[in-house]
């Protein structure tokens, strides 16, 4: 049964490359959109908010696997402009993760406690210096488990490449070698899934050093240390 | 560019999309329920006596919810024929979401279980109820109103995620749209009319939810 193993791995590992490029280019985007929507979620502009909800509610209220095939089908229709797949699959997850992102960077904006706010004023910071200098970087303490969170669920979303003909680690499996080894098929996933335990931990302990970094910058104790698999795992507290 | 919105055409591909609205609804439905039935066992088992039990069941749900769903459906699509379970595509959509987001629930029953206080217990104890009377009397009907909320959201996440099935050949919303777009060449009114049923359905449920939270929710 495990004649084939190597070829398996190498054929898997020939995918690796796409997926890992597909999820930091999505963790990019996602991070960007995140950081901006959750911020024009707080603005005292009616205009600015409304753009930023409705960006928000529509993507986090469409399904991934609908977005793709929107951009993949409909777009070019449209615009008469065809991504590349992977640039495609890129564009989706970033923009579809960011919309939870924008509620992460909202939340853990609001949750810094009002007297730091009161404090800015009567030190009479800026609006701008308040925000760079005070509240962003309590926030961002705050925000690094929960996008933990979020940046495993976009590495797992990124298998959904697969049905735009992206030939990441899914299509690997699935359109390379499930054809030919049809007798293997469990040897074959398991593979694959290993694959992904791999890259989420790869995910959680980039992830931790930065929570450590972020908490000693403010002088916090890092957060209390949770067995390791419990941080791996977290799932979607997003709907 | 000459290409327009067609408006005969998009009230065309309705029926069909109503169909695969039928299909998702079941999806979501069956698999939320299977989901929240086994989330509790895996709770319930994670504090079992024996470490080997509390172990296989971490170890499990750990690395099921690390991984794609996607890549679980395909697994349990092209296995379980192999094993002669025979089972129609949409079924084992299902036990693949069920099993999925059991992983996730089995943690928000692990929170809700934790929440209830140490002098129920004590109580329960103290009045030396059996351990079963303890659980079923005493503490689940505690622990249960308060993960309520977080439920919703992961049946709203499920919900999103149905259109996964379409991968192992269900016709859901999303399958019965492309379907019909490859039918017939066109793609943009179906898949357009597939995410403006998707967003009118999921809203409301998250606004349903967001209001459950307020009025019994815990932090989660």
């Amino acid at each position: 049964m495990f004649d084939n193993l190597t070829l398996f791995v190498s054929t898997i590992a020939k995918g690796l490359l796409l997926t890992v490029e597909a999820t930091l280019g999505g963790i990019v985007i996602a991070t960007v959109l995140s950081v901006v929507a959750g911020l024009a979620m707080l603005s005292p502009s009616v205009v600015v908010r409304v753009v930023a909800r409705t960006y928000v509610e529509i993507w986090r209220g469409t399904s991934e696997v609908v977005q793709l095939l929107w951009i993949y089908f409909v777009l070019p229709i449209l615009t008469g402009f065809q991504l590349v797949p992977l640039w495609a699959g890129i564009t989706v997850l970033g923009l579809n993760f960011g919309a939870y992102g924008a509620e992460i960077v909202r939340g853990a904006v609001q949750a810094v406690p009002r007297e730091q706010y009161e404090g800015c004023v009567a030190l009479s910071l800026s609006p701008a210096q308040r925000m760079r200098r005070v509240i962003l970087p309590q926030a961002f303490a705050d925000m690094i488990p929960p996008f933990n969170n979020l940046f495993i669920q976009l590495l797992k979303g990124s298998a959904l490449l697969t049905i735009i003909t992206v030939p990441e680690i899914t299509y690997q499996a699935r359109e390379v070698l499930l054809i030919r080894h049809t007798d293997q098929t469990v040897l074959i996933f398991v593979l694959v899934l290993l694959f992904y335990l791999a890259l989420s931990i790869v995910i959680t302990v980039g992830m931790r050093l930065l929570e450590r970094k972020a908490a000693a910058r403010l002088g916090r104790r890092p957060a209390e240390r949770t067995a390791f698999f419990a941080k791996v795992g977290q799932g979607s507290g997003v709907a | 560019m000459n290409w327009s919105w067609d408006w005969n055409y998009a009230w065309s591909v309705l029926p069909s999309l109503g169909e695969g609205l039928v299909v998702t609804v079941e999806a979501t439905v069956f698999g939320s329920l299977l989901a929240y039935v086994l989330g509790l066992v895996f709770a319930l088992l994670r504090r079992s006596r024996f470490w080997l039990v509390r172990t296989i069941v971490w170890l499990f749900v750990e690395f099921v919810r690390s991984t794609p769903l996607l890549v679980q459906l395909f697994f349990l699509f092209f296995v379980l024929p192999d094993i002669g379970i025979r089972l129609s595509p949409l079924l084992t959509g299902v036990i693949g979401l069920g099993l999925h987001y059991a992983t996730y629930t089995a943690e928000v029953y692990r929170a809700g279980i934790e929440g209830v206080p140490k002098g129920q217990w004590e109580a329960a104890r103290a009045l030396s109820l059996p351990r079963g009377r303890t659980w079923t009397a005493v503490i689940l009907p505690q622990a249960i109103p308060r993960v309520l909320p977080a439920l919703g959201n992961y049946t709203i996440s499920m919900f999103k995620e149905t259109p996964l099935l379409l991968t192992i050949s269900v016709l859901d919303i999303v399958g019965a749209a492309y379907e019909v777009g490859s039918s017939s060449f066109r793609f943009v009114e179906p898949l357009t009319m597939a995410g403006i049923l998707f967003l009118l359905l999921s809203y409301p449920s998250s606004l349903f939810v967001r209001w459950l939270e307020r009025r019994f929710g815990i932090a989660h």
